[in-house]
């Protein structure tokens, strides 16, 4: 009977096992042997032991250029984010009417902004001829395009991201009609104020939303590919030459696929390293209920 | 009455500041829908719709691209989604019933690896996944972009089915088992039309995701007779020496339709999705 179950089971879940064999641990495994080869597609490559990653490091300032971009990109674009959802949510969370209306509209941009459709419209109301750049004009900002200018294009790229706060924000609702009403009831009577109410209640039980949230965000921006690489192409003066638009001209620009493939691994253990950071700062910042607040 | 009219007033300066968020998160929307019927020398100037709207903006743009119009890309689009989407919805169907329903050796241990590899970056598996697809003779085809689908459709759809799958009470396989049912019979007649809802929020997902999928387009297809929309756009703002806004604006609002359909058809399917699992949509 065991053994049935068993057999059954494996087959059930056997779409999977291949899939994670072939098309993850395989290809996985193949990538970390890439990054320590000089392999490119055309040819077969040769073993050069650590010099990829050497190169990266000393010797290539895409590597850090690309890298310092991305870090930018991800430190303002992540948290400017979170903290509209998270407004925005707790004013919707007030039962008020309309609310899945206004939820509606605001979800809206989350479900088209990463589509190229977004990334042309983008390039056009940001650059030369768009409308933000003669709104500038009206006061007095001429010949202002933000696309273009090496100064502000990252910022168009970090706003663009900023816009789609509404699966965030949803994440969010959802937490907030978690948080029970009496812990609300319960401290009014101690006399907390609705703004002591806001962060003790409110901020701490949403607390493990908000770093679930953040995880989310910051696992996807270090990997932004798509918008840089249509609105903008990495430049003006490679201003937004974010890390994956750097990574795939290295791979299927100049089919370095030995260097590229180091670069992926780096990037992996950036996205874990941050990841890990987050959870070891969180025991100080997040709240479980389960373990009774320590 | 009174009671209602001051609960009102007070809801007053959340619903305008709801209300002016919105019409910032909406404008560059609308100003789209406007710009996509304007002239070039217009789409500058301060109003949002033109005097005279160009209509010919959508029939110029639509065949645009030399050779083959945007019939053709969406016919392409539509033939990847429509094999991605069964590939998700059944090969992940199987996967959850696997996890939630059968107690197998190691059945922990394989779906802390599922999700595990949620974590694990595109950019680290996607050069060999590219040479592998490249020996098969696959690169310029769809096999690269559809095939993946079939292999349990991704950790979040199975973790979404899993939760699902696991509300049912288990009496009803028990009784089904009784009477005689296979596994693959509770499977199939018993638990698949009880999580439909479920399967119609993987089915959205995976239709947004694929359609948005731009980055495994871009890599695998290189002949313009393949290209899905997304590739048919880029296509077409780099290949004009001047651009035509007012064409490729109106071309980019077409390709969004689809996807926008899709959400309001399924609004409830959508938002319950993200708010149980976190899904990013």
């Amino acid at each position: 009977m065991k053994s049935y179950a068993n057999i059954t089971g494996y087959l059930f879940i056997s779409p999977f096992l291949f899939g994670f064999f072939l098309l993850t641990l395989y290809p996985a495994l193949q990538s970390l042997y890439f990054s320590f080869t000089d392999y490119s597609l055309l040819e077969a490559g040769s073993w050069v032991g650590t010099d990829n990653y050497t190169r990266m490091f000393t010797a290539d300032p895409n590597f850090a250029k690309s890298l310092g971009i991305t870090f930018t990109y991800v430190i303002f674009a992540v948290p400017l984010k979170l903290l509209f959802a998270l407004l925005v949510a707790i004013v919707l969370n007030k039962q008020i009417k309309g609310m899945s209306f206004y939820r509606t509209i605001m979800y809206l941009p989350s479900l088209i902004g990463g589509s190229i459709a977004v990334a042309v419209l983008w390039k056009n109301i940001f650059g030369a001829e768009g409308f933000i750049s003669k709104l500038l004009a009206l006061i007095g900002i001429e010949n202002m395009s933000l696309v273009t200018n090496p100064d502000t294009a990252l910022s168009t790229l970090v706003l663009l991201q900023a816009w789609q706060f509404g699966s965030a924000m949803i994440i969010f609702l959802a937490g907030l009609k978690q948080i029970p009403k009496e812990l609300y009831e319960a401290s009014a009577v101690d006399g907390a104020s609705k703004v002591r109410q806001f962060f003790s209640v409110t901020l701490t039980m949403l607390s493990p939303v908000i770093l679930f949230n953040l995880i989310l965000g910051l696992i996807g921006s270090f990997q932004m590919f798509t918008q840089a690489f249509i609105i903008t192409k990495g430049g003006p003066l490679k201003s937004t030459y974010m890390y994956a638009l750097y990574l795939y001209e290295k791979a299927f620009g100049a089919f370095q696929m030995g260097y590229a493939s180091a670069l992926a691994w780096v990037l992996l253990l950036i996205i874990a390293a941050a990841t890990a950071l987050n959870f070891a700062i969180s025991k100080y910042w997040v709240f479980y209920e389960s373990e009774g607040g320590k | 009455m009174s009671s209602l009219k001051r609960m009102k007033n007070r809801n007053l300066p959340t619903h305008i500041i709801l209300i002016l968020v919105c019409v910032v998160m909406i404008y560059p929307i609308v100003w789209w829908l406007g710009a996509s019927l304007k002239t070039n020398a217009e789409m500058s100037l301060p109003g949002i719709f033109p005097n005279d709207p160009q209509w010919s903006n959508y029939v110029k743009g639509w065949t645009a691209i030399p050779d083959y119009s945007f019939t053709r890309f969406f016919t392409n689009t539509f033939i990847i989604e429509l094999f991605s989407v069964a590939g998700s919805v059944a090969s992940a169907s199987l996967v959850a019933f696997g996890f939630a329903r059968i107690s197998f050796k190691y059945s922990k241990l394989w779906f802390a690896l599922l999700m595990l590899t949620m974590m694990i970056p595109s950019q680290v598996i996607v050069i060999p996944q590219y040479v592998m697809f490249f020996n098969l003779d696959w690169i310029n085809t769809y096999l690269p972009i559809i095939v993946p689908h079939f292999f349990g459709g991704g950790g979040f759809f199975v973790f979404l089915l899993v939760q699902f799958i696991r509300s049912i009470p288990r009496e009803l396989d028990e009784s089904a088992k009784i009477d005689g049912c296979t596994t693959f019979g509770i499977y199939y007649r018993i638990i698949m039309p009880l999580v439909k809802p479920a399967l119609v929020t993987v089915a959205i997902y995976s239709f947004l995701w694929t359609w948005d999928d731009f980055f495994q387009q871009l890599l695998y297809i290189n002949s313009v007779e393949k290209f899905t929309v997304g590739l048919a756009l880029r296509l077409f703002m780099d290949s004009q020496s001047t651009v035509e806004w007012g064409q490729m604006l109106s071309m980019s609002l077409l390709s969004i339709i689809p996807s926008v359909i899709v959400f309001f058809l399924a609004q409830k399917q959508f938002i319950e999705g993200i708010a149980t699992t976190g899904l990013k949509g």
